[in-house]
């Protein structure tokens, strides 16, 4: 009883990496707590499903098999949590901030009136003192995260209510297998008694991979690109960067000119106007054009062999060298230094 | 022909987190949040686009939006109405102060049924103060209706069958629901259309009643002598709720604490090329959580 749960996401049988992650974690902060590591499968076809996840420590596993659930639908899945989790009492309960995760965790926390905290980026536990009410709660999850933009970083508790929910996005918490050979129990839930015909009234009639819109101004952080990248080839060091930083890709007229990117990256007086977190500006001079578009980023870094570029002279930081050696260098080093 | 239908767009006035610019730093380089505009909530247009399309294609269909906020919210009823919405109400009460999402959700579901019943409730997936997803499909668990999250487009309803696209990590999905639903709509949805000048003209002097304490006679008789000038107000009784679950007392999560990001470098650094100082500029950038 008491223990910390970790909703498994699963697709085409296999478990996704954030679950992966957050089994990682729940077990560091469940030896914490002097709790067990319990982990929730729904799907279709899960009788290996255990193989995969026992390896990160998970002392017990519930399974719900059946046809209909193979594909993740709200009503159900969030039925069947809230019911194990009324039965369960878990102190704490994780999922991914995953599409899937974002739909069910504010469902199942609704119903429950536990409260949730999306998206964290730190879980710890601690203590927590309400000096008004003379109170001293002990090992509550800290759910830190950012808020207000990445503007601030909140520190949220849920002295009272269980179970403590938090989403946590793909990437951010360490993967690592606790023991290979590990092996916890398995129980298995019946859900034919409590799902019904209404719980499948929302109903998939088709998936399929389709490429996302450029959305410049909506992008935290934007690696630009100028006529100093080289080339179109050269360009996909700054997707790259922009990938494992969470960013887009953006670019000058010069480089759009010159084939390198789309039309639909540049910024400046004739393309978008963005205010992001970050700007990386690789291979771009800094004409009153470009920066027209740009200058109001809250940081700037600019990547260019010329010292004398008029760029860096509204840059936060300047890194003299060229585009291509550089920016594996930064990937390397954020790699390095993350999880 | 299909009859109209009734519609209610959930949403939230907002500071422009996103576009903080060297404007809103203070000395410190951090965020003088009083200092970032007010704005509608970018996926909560989305979500109103969503409704007013609807509302082109079937005659008979109305638009209500619905806002949760102190008494300067009544900006996004106006803004809504400005842009083709029916009408608009404005749910506050000093009882709603901090309150997190699920004392909000609980207040807007009590609203919904004070002001409904709707056949499609909207709202943008998230809001950019928070960025948490929550209160749509909290909003749905209240009113024991089934969600739609992560709409990117309303492709076709027929009855009371409603077709949509979502927008999933990495493709899209096709899905058939029933109405009543929530629907929550993602900003890689259309644009929301502007201002439509005829709206405007007619809503500019629409006001709240608190807003017309302090208007002159003259806007008095205007305003007494058409109606859709008013834009009600709720308050709790009026959405007969109960206090224990709102406010703070109602939030089952609180903030211990907040750090202020350092969102900017005193002065311009000059970074060498090699390794480890590219390290150490990557390294301070995730302390003080610009990246990672
Ligand atoms: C009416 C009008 C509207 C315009 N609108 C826009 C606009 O909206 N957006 C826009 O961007 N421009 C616009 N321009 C064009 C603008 O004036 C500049 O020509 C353009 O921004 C230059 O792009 P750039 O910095 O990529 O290229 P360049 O000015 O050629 O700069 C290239 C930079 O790359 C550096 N470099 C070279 N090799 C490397 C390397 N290997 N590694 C690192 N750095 C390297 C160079 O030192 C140089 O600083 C407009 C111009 C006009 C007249």
């Amino acid at each position: 009883m008491n223990n910390l749960f970790v909703f498994c996401e699963i697709e085409e049988g296999q478990v996704a990496d954030v679950s992966l992650e957050l089994l990682t974690k729940g077990r560091s902060l469940a030896n914490q707590l002097g709790c067990k590591l319990e982990a929730v499968a729904i799907g279709y076809n899960l009788s290996e499903i255990g193989k995969q996840i026992f390896p990160y420590g998970v002392d017990t596993l519930h399974i719900v098999d059946d046809k209909r659930l193979e594909h993740y639908l709200t009503l159900p899945y969030s039925k069947i949590l809230i019911e194990l989790f009324k039965k369960e009492q878990p102190q704490i309960a994780l999922l991914g901030a995953t599409v899937i995760g974002r739909d069910l965790g504010p469902r199942v926390s609704s119903a429950l009136k536990s409260g949730l905290t999306a998206d964290c980026t730190s879980l710890e536990i601690g203590d927590h003192e309400d000096k008004k009410a003379g109170k001293v709660y002990k090992n509550l999850l800290y759910q830190i995260r950012p808020a207000f933009g990445g503007n601030i970083i909140a520190t949220i508790i849920n002295p009272d209510c269980r179970p403590q929910m938090a989403t946590v996005r793909e990437g951010v918490m360490k993967k690592e297998v606790f023991n290979p050979n590990h092996l916890g129990e398995v129980k298995t839930i019946d859900v034919s008694k409590l799902i019904d015909d209404n719980d499948f009234v929302v109903e998939i009639i088709e998936r399929h991979i389709e490429k996302r819109k450029i959305n410049l101004q909506a992008a935290p952080i934007i690696v630009a690109g100028g006529y100093g990248v080289g080339s179109k080839e050269n360009f996909q060091w700054l997707y790259e960067l922009a990938e494992v930083l969470g960013g887009e890709v953006g670019a000058s007229r010069a480089a759009v000119d010159a084939g390198f990117a789309e039309h639909e990256r540049q910024i400046g007086q004739t393309g978008t106007t963005v205010r992001p977190k970050l700007y990386i500006a690789c291979g771009i001079s800094g004409q009153i054009q470009h920066r027209a578009g740009m200058d109001q980023s809250s940081i700037i870094i600019s990547i260019n062999t010329d010292p004398k570029a008029p760029i860096n002279s509204i840059a936060d930081y300047t890194i003299i060298g060229s585009v291509t050696d550089i920016i594996p260098k930064m990937i390397k080093a954020y790699k390095k230094n993350t999880k | 022909m299909m009859k109209g239908l009734k519609i209610v767009v959930l949403a939230k006035q907002v500071p422009d987190t996103r576009n903080v610019g060297k404007d809103a730093m203070k000395a410190d380089g951090t965020v003088n949040r009083a200092a970032l505009d007010a704005i509608f909530n970018p996926e909560d247009l989305n979500a109103l686009e969503q409704a007013l399309t609807l509302k082109d294609k079937i005659p008979g269909t109305t638009v209500t939006i619905l806002t949760m906020g102190p008494a300067r919210a009544a900006e996004i009823i106006r803004e809504g109405l400005y842009r083709g919405a029916d009408n608009g109400y404005l749910l506050t009460d000093r009882a709603f102060a901090g309150s997190d999402t699920l004392a909000t959700s609980y207040a807007l579901s009590k609203a919904i049924e004070k002001i409904g019943p709707f056949d499609l409730i909207l709202a943008g997936r998230q809001a950019i103060d928070g960025d948490t997803a929550q209160v749509g499909p909290q909003v749905a668990e209240k009113l024991n209706l089934p969600q739609i999250t992560y709409a990117e487009e309303i492709l076709d309803i027929n009855g009371n069958t409603i077709i949509v696209k979502r927008r999933l990590e990495r493709g899209v999905e096709t899905v058939r629901g029933k109405m009543p639903l929530v629907i929550t709509v993602t900003g890689s949805a259309r644009e929301c259309r502007p201002r439509h000048a005829k709206q405007t003209m007619k809503y500019k002097h629409a006001k709240t009643v608190s807003e017309i304490q302090e208007a002159s006679e003259d806007y008095l008789q205007l305003y007494n002598s058409r109606p859709y000038l008013n834009i009600p107000e709720l308050n709790v009784n009026d959405i007969q709720a109960d206090v224990t679950q709102l406010g703070l007392n109602g939030s089952p999560t609180k903030v211990k604490n907040i750090e202020n990001v350092v969102l900017q470098a005193k002065e311009s650094k000059l970074i060498q090329n090699d390794e480890k100082e590219i390290e150490a500029l990557m390294i301070e950038l995730i302390k003080n959580h610009t990246i990672g």
